[in-house]
């Protein structure tokens, strides 16, 4: 075992749970077999996050995404404290639902909307992160097409903000590898102080070759840990 | 909340003043009643001898539930007595809400497939989600976590009218809440046929993991019990929905019946699955059930029926959504994510406290007696007293009309013509070739609509073109890190149609020789009967047969059916569909790392495909001997024939050669046992040639050279015979051939590909661009908007 698996197992992550939320086992499983990490489970109307050292919001369908996707979980007792935990530069991944959260919680900016096609969309898509590496893993949402307006999303740009694009699996971020219609191909961003990551693609399904032939989610979840 | 409900209340409830009979009379009015209610006139003689007089109008409604075709199985049910149900591998069989078979050690698959055909033609996305909805609840209500879905969907002609409006929205309705609920959707079947213009069929499988020691099943045992109600509260949606689903449509019926729509929550369904489970782990409960078809009505009696007991109710603590319900209407409601509870008295303050975590609508609302009646009031009045058995194991069976069997029609000229055209009119084949790919092609626009990679265990699924492979990992099997099970479903019904008993066993077939190719060994069966009417003779023989067939199928793959569902009456205007036994066949695997898809993945590396195909075989096509020897590989109700606009009833279906197929069982196996296997397709609709195509079409738009040797059309279009398209390392090529030698094999190389930017498929009937190919085959789907 590596040296950087134990320092990872030691960590506490609080994976947090909506009614609705249905990758939260999944992000469990990840976490587990391939960093030995015993994610805590944390409920969404508990009012205060137990002591962690991250916190993932998972994907889902939380409260049925009845009204906008995340609209009505942002609201969830839980959120405030995930709110304080980011502020006091407390690291906070959200995954496809967990990203529409943060982003309705205001914690992060833009917003997303339906996709282009107006329907689900479920594939292998590519993404290019910041140092120009292509990852690939799937995506699979509705409202996954991230906007914000020009203004933002120079400041964005500016300060490093955007953390993946959807690519061409040569890197091109181009309108043929754009699934959604997301602004500028964007994926997932960071916050300013890159603490806090949202993204639509799913890293915790690309975690072994046998899913899908691509186990790049892994490299997604391993910065995560070491921005911890 | 309303406080417990004890055997006093019953007791006293039974004294209750009866709710009015209705009366019987010569009047117009009467008979429409009782043909509203689908119900016959010597069942109403029978009601009356049960009942000792009239009914109340609350207990015709239970009568016509119980007793209809889709709650009673009336018509099917000395028929499916056939089916060999016993195995080393059964733990449940069929009559539970799911089967059950074993996996590993103790872990064990609850499995079902079911139909929803009669709402999904009226409403297409209700009817379609909650027919998700239904099967999963049938899955979960065992106490098994649902890891798998899969539908298969007929609908009528793609230029048939409704057509285009059915497929977006059944897709969407499914999609929608298998996505919501967080269950991968990972594979199934789709075709389109005129037969299916007036009536479609949407048949949804769920797969559950569940210890043999963590079985529920649906008995209201322990006489003094509670019963609790679960879920969404009742309203006035799918009242009668199993009537409806066990009648035909007339023209004009369609549309004028939304009311018997079900309406689908898939937010629900996921709380109601996470709180099932929860209080089914801790032992909260005693019995239970999902309240499907005939919502608290079939699940009550069902209970009731299995455990031999009786239970009373007072519907004034159903939760309801809407205003002024009835018993009629509250017992009837098929609103959907509902559970029904059986549970000990002291368990009520654990078991509230886990349903108002999950926020679910929930209260007692009646309690198990001795008394061996159904007693029900509302508003102080008793509305149903009605003893439980009639109901259930005692509704009526009937022996239906059977017509003799058909002639064999033999010889046809018309596909001896289709042969001779595909042979020598090079045209003709090459439009045979991209229409089958627009019959048949991609069907991407369906499966980017589902959820496909939740629960992180898919490994192969719809865009692997085969069996879905997943990947079993729990603490139960810990010994087997790479266990998988391995799922196929389907049914070739224009082959059914030509001879069901062979075409019904080629379905099992059929799933059987998917699972092999994606390295699986089959484990059981599920089954999902589509029919005409069952008033109809020649439909029961097509239903006779079908299950004659299937059982044969069984008998000889040595796989049983655990589980499955009858949906009779899929006839509009009198035209039945093709009989459409849709078959699920679930197996395992010990190592998914060698799972294989039954599409060539890599878009870089030529390769050259083979056609591992019995010895014999290979002898018999050269010489052209097409007679009615098993195994043949012919024309017969093929892809080819519907393209050419023949009826799928010219000529027959040669019988299955079982021997051949499980030597191609066995040549697989050996190959996979030596990781020879870099992708595996059986050869089905549409013949080897197509085969070869779809195996590399993803790779047609970049414009690759293909080149397939077929020299002619049988070999190319023809159907049948226990073959495989198999693509391994050429340096294995030696040891390959000598290894299926022993199993009376031979390998012979039909098809290379090369990404040479060429551009160009060559067949025995000219050279066709690979692009053109490219556009037919991902323009199958009569779907709008997702380029």
């Amino acid at each position: 075992m590596s040296p950087q698996k134990d320092a990872a197992s030691s960590l506490r992550v609080g994976v947090l749970q909506f009614p609705g939320s249905n990758c939260d086992a999944d992000c469990v499983d990840a976490l587990r077999r391939h960093f030995q990490i015993e994610a805590t489970l944390v409920w969404h109307q508990d009012t205060k996050l137990p002591k962690l050292d991250a916190v993932i919001v998972p994907g889902g369908f939380s409260f049925g995404d009845y009204l906008r996707s995340g609209a009505l979980a942002a609201h969830a007792p839980v959120m405030q404290d995930v709110k304080r935990f980011s502020e006091k530069g407390g690291a906070v991944l959200g995954i496809c639902n967990g990203f529409q959260i943060l982003v309705e919680s205001k914690i992060l900016p833009g917003i997303l909307l339906h996709n282009l096609s107006q329907t689900f969309i479920c594939k292998t898509v590519h993404l290019k992160d910041q140092s120009g590496n292509v990852l690939t893993m799937p995506i699979a949402h509705g409202e996954g097409r991230f906007y914000i307006d020009k203004k933002d999303l120079a400041a964005l740009t500016d300060e490093g903000m955007i953390a993946y694009q959807y690519s061409s699996l040569a890197g091109e971020v181009d309108e043929a590898s754009n699934p959604n219609g997301s602004v500028s191909n964007i994926a997932g961003i960071y916050s300013k102080n890159k603490k806090v990551l949202g993204m639509m693609p799913h890293p915790e399904r690309a975690t072994d070759v046998a899913m899908g032939g691509s186990k790049d989610g892994l490299v997604v979840l391993r910065n995560f840990i070491e921005r911890i | 909340m309303h406080s417990e409900i004890t055997l006093a209340h019953a007791n006293g409830a039974a004294k209750f003043p009866q709710a009015a009979c209705i009366s019987i009379t010569e009047s117009p009015e009467f008979s429409a009643l009782l043909k509203q209610h689908k119900i016959s006139g010597a069942e109403f003689q029978k009601i009356m001898e049960i009942k000792g007089r009239a009914p109340t109008l609350t207990e015709l409604g239970v009568f016509s539930a119980m007793w209809s075709e889709h709650c009673s199985y009336k018509s099917s049910r000395i028929h499916l007595k056939r089916f060999p149900t016993t195995g080393k591998n059964v733990v449940v069989g069929p009559g539970e809400n799911a089967g059950v078979v074993r996996l590993e050690g103790q872990m064990c698959i609850a499995f079902k497939m079911e139909s929803h055909n009669h709402p999904s033609y009226i409403e297409p996305y209700q009817g379609a989600s909650t027919g998700v909805g239904g099967i999963l609840r049938d899955v979960f209500c065992m106490g098994a976590r649902p890891f798998a879905n899969l539908n298969c969907l007929r609908f009528g002609e793609k230029t048939h009218p409704r057509t285009p409006f059915l497929v977006p929205r059944a897709v969407k309705g499914i999609g929608d809440y298998g996505n919501c609920v967080g269950v991968p959707t990972v594979g199934g079947s789709i075709s389109y046929d005129k037969s299916y213009n007036g009536n479609c069929l949407v048949n949804a499988m769920t797969l559950g993991l569940i210890r043999d020691d963590k079985i529920f099943k649906g008995f209201a045992t322990g006489v003094g019990n509670l019963v609790v109600y679960v879920g969404s509260a009742t309203g006035r949606d799918g009242i009668h929905g199993a009537t409806m689903a066990s009648d035909s449509f007339a023209g004009a019926a369609q549309g004028t019946s939304k009311t018997t729509i079900q309406v689908g929550d898939p937010f629900a369904e996921k709380l109601l699955l996470e709180a099932t489970l929860e209080v089914l782990e801790k032992n909260l409960v005693i019995g239970i059930q999902d309240m499907g078809a005939a919502g608290l009505t079939s699940s009550s009696f069902e209970m009731a029926g299995r455990a031999e007991n009786g239970v009373y109710f007072d519907l004034d603590r159903v939760p309801v959504r809407a205003q002024e319900m009835t018993a009629y209407e509250i017992m009837l409601s098929e609103s959907q994510e509902r559970m029904l509870m059986v549970i000990e008295p002291k368990k009520w303050p654990e078991l509230k406290q886990v349903l108002q975590k999950w926020q679910l609508a929930h209260d007692i609302i009646g309690v198990v007696t001795n008394t061996g009646r159904m007693q029900v009031t509302r508003n102080g009045v008793l509305e149903i007293d009605l003893p439980v058995s009639p109901l259930t194991d005692d509704a009526p069976v009937y022996a239906r009309p059977v017509a003799p069997p058909k002639e064999k029609t033999g010889e046809s000229s018309l596909l001896k013509s289709l042969e001779q055209r595909l042979d020598l009119n090079f045209d003709f084949a090459a439009k045979t070739l991209t229409r089958a790919l627009r019959e048949t092609g991609s069907k991407h626009k369906i499966y980017e609509q589902f959820d496909r990679h939740i629960g992180t265990k898919s490994v192969l699924g719809p865009e692997h073109g085969g069996a879905a492979v997943m990947w079993i990992r729990s603490e139960e099997t810990k010994q087997t890190p790479y266990l998988g099970v391995v799922i196929a479903a389907g049914c070739n019904e224009r082959r059914v149609k030509n001879t069901p008993a062979i075409g019904a066993a080629e379905a099992v077939l059929k799933c059987v020789r998917e699972i092999t190719a994606a390295g699986g060994r089959p484990l059981a069966v599920t089954d999902c009967l589509n029919f005409g009417s069952a008033e109809d003779p020649n439909v029961m023989r097509e239903f006779s047969d079908s299950v004659d067939g299937i059982s044969e199928a069984c008998r000889e793959l040595d796989v049983p059916v655990v589980s499955g569902n009858v949906s009779l009456y899929n006839s509009t205007d009198g035209v039945s569909i093709h009989p459409t036994p849709m078959i699920g066949v679930v197996g395992r695997m010990d190592d998914i790392r060698k799972a294989t898809p039954a599409v060539y993945t890599s878009n870089i590396e030529p390769a050259e495909i083979f056609l591992l195909t019995p010895k014999f075989l290979l002898k018999q096509n050269k010489v052209a001997d097409h007679n009615n020897s098993p195994q043949t590989v012919s024309f017969v109700a093929s892809l080819a024939a519907k393209l050419d606009g023949l009826e799928c009833t010219e000529g027959s279906l040669a019988a299955v050669d079982w021997e051949s197929e499980r030597s191609a069982f066995q040549a697989m196996e050996a190959l996979r046992g030596a990781d020879l296997l870099i992708a595996v397709r059986s050869v089905g609709e549409g013949g080897a040639g197509l085969g070869v195509v779809k195996m590399l079409a993803e790779h047609l738009v970049l414009s690759p050279s293909i080149n397939i040797q077929f020299q002619h059309a049988t070999d190319f279009f023809g159907e049948g015979g226990a073959r495989y398209l198999i693509i391994l390392p050429p340096q294995f090529l030696q040891n390959a051939k000598s290894i299926v030698s022993k199993f009376g094999m031979e390998l012979e190389a039909v098809a290379k590909i090369k990404f040479d930017k060429k551009n160009v498929v060559q067949t025995y009937f000219g050279e066709i661009s690979a692009q053109a190919l490219s556009v037919e085959f991902n323009s199958a789907q009569p779907i709008g908007g997702l380029g």
